[in-house]
């Protein structure tokens, strides 16, 4: 190798230090931290924060299908075991700060990621997704059966004994806000780091070939499992944050089969191997309803039918919105807007 | 000179097809040995044993002194067998770049924990990939390409990341199937030069399958023909040329 009569040109591999991408993070974060000013608790309560949290998940799945293409139709049971976790540990273990508490409630999930992931080192596609499906119905399953993960609740229901960092109160919609935005960030900045890191590369190298990967001297099988691992991982900190930061109170049953799709939807709208994608995504699935709530408020859909015929009728109209737009933006809404912003540029080089 | 393969009645058959019927040949160490015959002679399948996406039926295969009846892919590929494939299989939604740089994986020495995080030996992995990336795109005249994503590159190149990516990680036995199929014969002399630059720059022992036998003979300095998965002659490219057998089975039917 050192005898190349040719040698390269060496490249500046890192980007100047305050590159356009360093001003869009701090002018996020920024504009993270100004929104409980601008937005009321309906707003934070609401809309805001379980859209955040809901993209959060998309990352999670992102992770595992966008970049690793292992689909999966379980998400919802590894934010289930976080919750539970999250809600044991806070009672069981009353020492444990709040942010030690969801990272060992993501591992947890992450535990669990890898367990149900080992039928990926067999099977793949539909096959894959259906296995899945059983971490789905085994863990609703276990915690609406076995009530010592609720506590010896009569309703089987979790809810936060504290949400405190540091004696600082977290109960308020602008506090539980704060606690959603900040963890959320801390793992955008971990999922960049994972899908450019070495690992993020033989992710994407086993999604798009398998075979050639492993003849390449990639270990298939423990990428695999690792993406499960911090696949669950991320899902696990974004069910916590559902039942304590969001919903406050919250059975097995809100981390349902439902849970599970809106994720994959979330994935698949928002844009698959993407980060942010996910909260397109996360927007689209959170706001879209409420849109059409408030549309039939105005119009007077009435001579269509009683109120139970027009709830069906707007998750017709939705299921629409899904199909067109998957028909005209097969690579969801992050492609659209790239191409929105590249169109805007009339010089920028379109990238090969 | 030692040899770095050997391979011993390697048999192999698909739901009672035979593909490979006993073969047994050598590769010296530093050679460019090429297998010629027609379709369905069992070529591909032989890379594939040799390299473990296959499980010969019988039969053993040493390579640099180690022998094994099976071997994982992985393992292989850990004891420096790099390989091309006859239709691409690159990771077609990455960069050259990204390509080149996963084929080093076999040399990675971080946990993923270091590689996440950017701790303890990933910088000194990263800096390492990254200049033997540049080093083998310059080679083969990918480096203008780098940033390019694979599925939008034409054929030519494809191949030839195809061919970097197994080259990166300094593999002593190089398969390359087929590395010249679809090529003009411009672009085929141009290949030729560049897998023999690569047998004298690397030092990596080649094996490689290809049909248009008029390259072959210039390019091999080891000739094995194969038919219906039976060895027909193995030898100097001049002395296979000559042999009756190779010119009745295959030779006089093209040329």
């Amino acid at each position: 190798m050192t005898t190349l009569q040719e040698s390269a040109p060496s490249k500046p591999l890192r980007q100047p230090v305050f590159g356009i991408g360093t001003i869009a993070v701090v002018a996020g974060l920024i504009a993270a931290f100004a929104v409980p000013v601008l937005a009321d608790d309906y707003w934070l309560s609401s809309i805001i924060i379980p859209m955040v949290i809901m993209g959060l998940a998309g990352i999670g799945l992102n992770l595992l299908m966008g970049y690793t293409g292992l689909v999966s139709i379980g998400s919802a049971a590894f934010m289930s075991i976080g919750a539970f976790s999250t809600y044991n540990l806070l009672l069981r273990a009353p020492f444990l700060p709040l942010p030690v508490v969801l990272i060992l409630a993501g591992l947890i999930a992450a535990i669990a990621g890898v367990i149900f992931g080992l039928p990926a080192l067999r099977i793949k596609g539909f096959y894959l997704s259906a296995s899945t499906l059983g971490a789905q119905f085994f863990f609703e399953w276990l915690f609406t059966n076995f009530s010592w993960f609720s506590n010896d609740s009569q309703s089987l229901t979790i809810s936060a004994p504290r949400l405190q960092i540091l004696d600082y109160d977290l109960q308020s919609a602008t506090g539980r806000y704060y606690l959603v935005i900040a963890t959320t960030a801390l793992l955008i900045a971990l999922a960049f780091a994972i899908v450019k890191s070495r690992v993020g590369r033989e992710w994407m190298a086993i999604r798009d070939m398998d075979v050639a990967a492993s003849v390449i001297g990639i270990r298939v099988a423990h990428r695999k499992l690792l993406s499960f691992g911090i696949s669950s991982f991320f899902l696990g900190i974004a069910g916590a944050l559902w039942a304590f930061g969001y919903l406050g109170t919250a059975d097995a049953h809100a981390f349902n089969l439902d849970k599970s799709f809106q994720i994959l939807f979330i994935v698949i709208i928002g844009g698959v191997a993407t980060i942010f994608g996910n909260f397109l995504g996360a927007a689209f699935i959170v706001l879209t309803p409420i849109l059409l709530d408030r549309l039939s408020l105005v119009i007077d859909l009435s001579f269509l039918g009683d109120q139970g015929a027009l709830a069906n009728l707007q998750h017709i109209i939705f299921g629409t919105i899904i199909i067109v737009l998957l028909i005209k933006e097969p690579d969801g809404l992050s492609s659209l807007i790239k191409r929105g912003v590249a169109a805007l540029r009339p010089q920028a080089r379109s990238s090969g | 000179m030692t040899n770095l393969l050997d391979l011993h009645d390697v048999s192999l058959s698909f739901k009672g097809v035979r593909a490979l019927n006993a073969l047994s040949f050598s590769v010296a160490k530093g050679e460019i040995c090429a297998l010629i015959g027609p379709n369905g002679a069992g070529k591909s399948s032989l890379l594939n044993v040799i390299n473990g996406v296959y499980r010969a039926d019988a039969g053993d295969i040493v390579f640099d002194g180690l022998r094994f009846e099976a071997i994982h892919p992985q393992k292989a590929a850990r004891l420096g067998i790099g390989r091309t494939f006859q239709h691409n299989a690159l990771f077609r939604r990455l960069t050259v770049r990204e390509n080149v740089l996963v084929g080093l994986s076999r040399h990675g020495t971080a946990s993923f924990f270091e590689n996440i995080f950017r701790l303890g030996r990933d910088g000194a992995e990263r800096h390492g990939f990254v200049a033997r990336a540049e080093r083998t795109m310059s080679f083969l005249g990918l480096a203008r390409h780098a940033e390019s994503i694979v599925s939008t590159l034409p054929y030519g190149l494809q191949k030839r990341v195809d061919l970097a990516r197994a080259l990166v990680s300094g593999p002593k036995l190089l398969l390359l199937d087929e590395p010249m199929a679809g090529m003009n014969q411009e672009e085929k002399e141009e290949m030729s030069r560049v897998i023999r630059e690569v047998n004298r720059v690397f030092g990596s022992t080649v094996v490689l399958i290809e049909h248009d036998v008029g390259i072959v003979l210039n390019l091999a300095s080891h000739v094995v023909v194969l038919d219906y998965g039976r060895k027909l002659a193995d030898g100097a490219p001049d002395a296979v040329r000559k042999n009756p057998d190779v010119i009745a089975a295959y030779l006089g039917t093209i040329h």
